[in-house]
């Protein structure tokens, strides 16, 4: 081996060392994977599920009792509260107990047997618009079936065959994810907000703490070269990095059934390919900072626009076109459109290429700039 | 070994280092010797490639530093002022990496480790964190990682301030050691007089600059017939009676005497001190004694720092 390959594995050895000997480092790197795929994946959940609604029954009659039924057949609502007023139903809604209420108004039955025509009012609470705009499209969708059954029902009594009901259908379908589980676009979202906080973090604070500690001093009279001093400090992380991914991955998995449709190797090749961006700006960092705290705030500046810009929690699509031309700038944005498709589409790497090429152009030129600006000396 | 021509470094207005010329030989030990800030870590870092001169040039065991600082490096062996050794990692650790790094291999470095730590007498302690030594022993591991490739030159920046006296004495006898046995040349700075005297030349640093350099016997000479020690009762106010008077330049406490310098041609030392001596008294001063005596280092350096 070359000395310089002996020179890496003796610094290699020594952090791995320091790692483990040092709890914090060590708690960090391991169960902040598990704390943050539990927080988020239970949490930040939009899928809207047992809505409280409460009913204002005006009729009564066996038409009505159907409606409701239908109503609670659906698992998007929860009938929970049945009132006698509309003070009654409001002051539920103001305080946040029921989240929508349904009116039925009285003559609703006649209507229905008779030939008429009837009308129900629903009612949402629009402070939390994912619950209210999927609680909307839950309910139209609940009424428009059942008044397709009244409409079949009435034409059976008259004795006619059942028509084909409706001119036009939409059929539709979802892709990847058919249940639309929130777990399957978090998760991902996860693995890559631990590998860019964990690699720029601990990288970062590596460096900065031989300059803390004073520990630089006797390394810079070793023949120690700079690039084996940032390789040596960088590998062992990118191997802490790679073990966190795979637990997230196991946990997604165990947890909310987050499916992998993607080889490993790929997905990790690609993440490394991510990892270089978060390991150049720790090392950035690392070269303006004095402290670790210091180090550790010039990091996390970049980490909070990068996880909200980078379609972490928000749709891209979804935010002004500023933010969107923005949120090229994060390398972040690029790994979570490919890591969500490698694990919830399987998809070729052919449709990624765009993604796959600025990853690569963002994390060899911020280790670049980084490499540049790396000192070994106190300068 | 270790030469230096108007040697300068500034931190933007702080002149650190000004026209320094060292010159240290092998088998020598050379102290460098000032108050706090008076430029020593500046120099031993601008020594070993650390920090990049403003000025002057630098040749360490025949290389150019920091150009070939490299190379250079190969023959020098540095123990920072502060600790600079792995906390987490323990002392053979420690110096199993340090080996590693400077080339050893595999077969090489555990007999060299442990002949270092027998010598610094640390080989007990060899599967202890270095975090968890006393500062003494801190300082022991610090020079055993500064000789794992065997040196030629030595640069100790106060390796013995916060170290208890015992671990001084022993700590120094490891030094001398090495220069008598291994021809090593070492580069010492200290605070301490004590330790001073125990150089074979002595630099006297201030505010950036080399005001004296000599042997410590030479230095003392220079104040030769102008200490007088001054015993009695009530010191402080003896010392403002003393400082009084004409004939002396200053007076600072010793332990429980106090040194008095005289003014240059104020006669010869017994006749200063009987004059003195009569003056204090008649002014009311409880003095037991007052004799001329040999100048210590101590004096040497007040007298420099005050001119
Ligand atoms: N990295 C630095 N940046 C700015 N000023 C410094 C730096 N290092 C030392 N100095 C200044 O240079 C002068 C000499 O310091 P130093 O070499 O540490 O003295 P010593 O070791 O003799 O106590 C002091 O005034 C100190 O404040
Ligand atoms: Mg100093």
């Amino acid at each position: 081996m070359s000395a310089s390959l002996l020179r890496l594995r003796s610094l290699i050895r020594k952090e791995f060392i320091q790692i483990l000997r040092d709890p914090r480092t060590l708690m960090l790197a391991l169960f902040l994977p598990i704390m943050q795929i539990i927080l988020l994946g239970y949490s930040a959940t939009n899928d809207v599920r047992n809505v409280p609604l409460a009913v204002f029954d005006q009729d009564h009659g066996p038409a009505a009792r159907a409606l409701l039924d239908a109503y609670r057949a659906a698992d998007y609502f929860r009938l929970a509260y049945e009132v006698d007023s509309e003070a009654e139903l409001r002051a539920l809604i103001d305080g946040s107990k029921a989240r929508a209420g349904l009116v039925v108004p009285p003559g609703y039955t006649d209507a229905i047997e008779g030939r008429g025509a009837a009308q129900v009012a629903f009612i949402l609470d629009g402070s939390d618009p994912t619950v209210a705009s999927t609680s909307l499209s839950a309910a139209q969708l609940i009424a428009q079936e059942h008044a397709t059954a009244i409409q079949a029902a009435r034409l059976a009594r008259q004795g006619q065959a059942q028509p084909r009901l409706l001119p036009l259908e939409v059929r539709t379908q979802v892709w990847y994810n058919p249940d639309m589980v929130s777990a399957f676009f978090m998760v991902p979202g996860v693995i890559g907000q631990i590998l860019y906080s964990l690699a720029s973090v601990l990288t970062a604070t590596a460096i900065v703490r031989e300059r803390e500690r004073g520990t630089i001093e006797q390394l810079i009279v070793t023949p120690i070269r700079p690039w084996e001093l940032v390789i040596g400090k960088i590998i062992p992380y990118v191997i802490l990095a790679f073990l966190n991914t795979i637990e997230v991955l196991v946990l997604g998995a165990l947890l909310f059934h987050v499916p992998m449709r993607s080889p490993l190797g790929i997905i990790l090749l690609l993440s490394g390919l991510f990892l270089l961006s978060g390991l150049g700006i720790g090392l950035f960092a690392s070269s303006i900072a004095h402290t670790q705290q210091e180090a550790m705030m010039s990091v996390f500046m970049t980490l909070l626009p990068a996880i909200y810009l980078s379609g972490f929690f928000f749709p891209i699509q979804a935010m002004p076109k500023a933010l969107q031309y923005l949120s090229y700038i994060f390398p972040l944005r690029y790994y979570l459109i490919i890591i969500r498709s490698l694990l919830i589409k399987g998809a070729d790497i052919a449709p990624l290429r765009d993604n796959i090429i600025a990853l690569l152009i963002f994390g060899i030129g911020i280790m670049a700039l980084a490499a540049l600006r790396f000192r070994k000396n106190l300068e | 070994m270790l030469h230096t021509e108007n040697l300068t470094k500034h931190f933007g207005e702080t002149t650190a280092v000004e026209g320094l010329n060292l010159d240290v030989a092998p088998g020598e030990i050379y102290g460098l010797v000032g108050p706090d800030g008076a430029g020593k870590t500046t120099t031993i870092r601008l020594l070993v490639g650390a920090l990049h001169p403003d000025g002057g040039t630098i040749r360490v065991a025949g290389y150019e530093v920091p150009r070939r600082a490299e190379k250079a490096r190969e023959h020098l062996g540095y123990l920072p002022q502060r600790f600079s050794l792995y906390e987490e990692l323990t002392v053979l650790e420690n110096l199993r990496f340090f080996a590693e790094v400077r080339g050893l291999s595999a077969a090489e470095w555990l007999p060299r480790s442990m002949e270092i730590l027998e010598f610094v007498g640390l080989a007990r302690f060899s599967a202890r964190r270095a975090g968890q030594l006393s500062g003494g022993m801190k300082q022991k591991l610090g020079l055993a990682a500064a000789l794992v490739h065997k040196p030629r030159l030595l640069l100790l920046d106060e390796p013995t301030t916060g170290v208890d006296p015992v671990t001084r004495q022993d700590f120094w006898q490891l030094i001398i050691r090495l220069v008598s046995e291994e021809g090593v040349a070492v580069l010492v700075s200290t605070p301490y007089m004590d330790e001073a005297a125990r150089c074979n030349r002595l630099g006297f640093l201030r505010e950036g600059r080399l005001l004296v350099e000599g042997t410590p016997t030479a230095l003392r000479r220079q104040l030769e017939g102008r200490i007088l020690e001054l015993r009695g009762e009530n010191l402080r106010a003896l010392r403002s009676l003393a400082e009084a008077d004409p004939l002396v330049e200053h007076a600072h406490l010793v332990g429980d005497r106090i040194h008095l310098r005289v003014r240059e041609g104020g006669g010869s030392a017994p006749k200063a001190a009987a004059q003195l001596q009569k003056r204090l008294a008649a002014r009311g001063g409880a003095v037991t004694s007052l004799l001329p005596v040999a100048p210590t280092l101590e004096d040497v350096f007040i007298s420099l720092s005050s001119e």
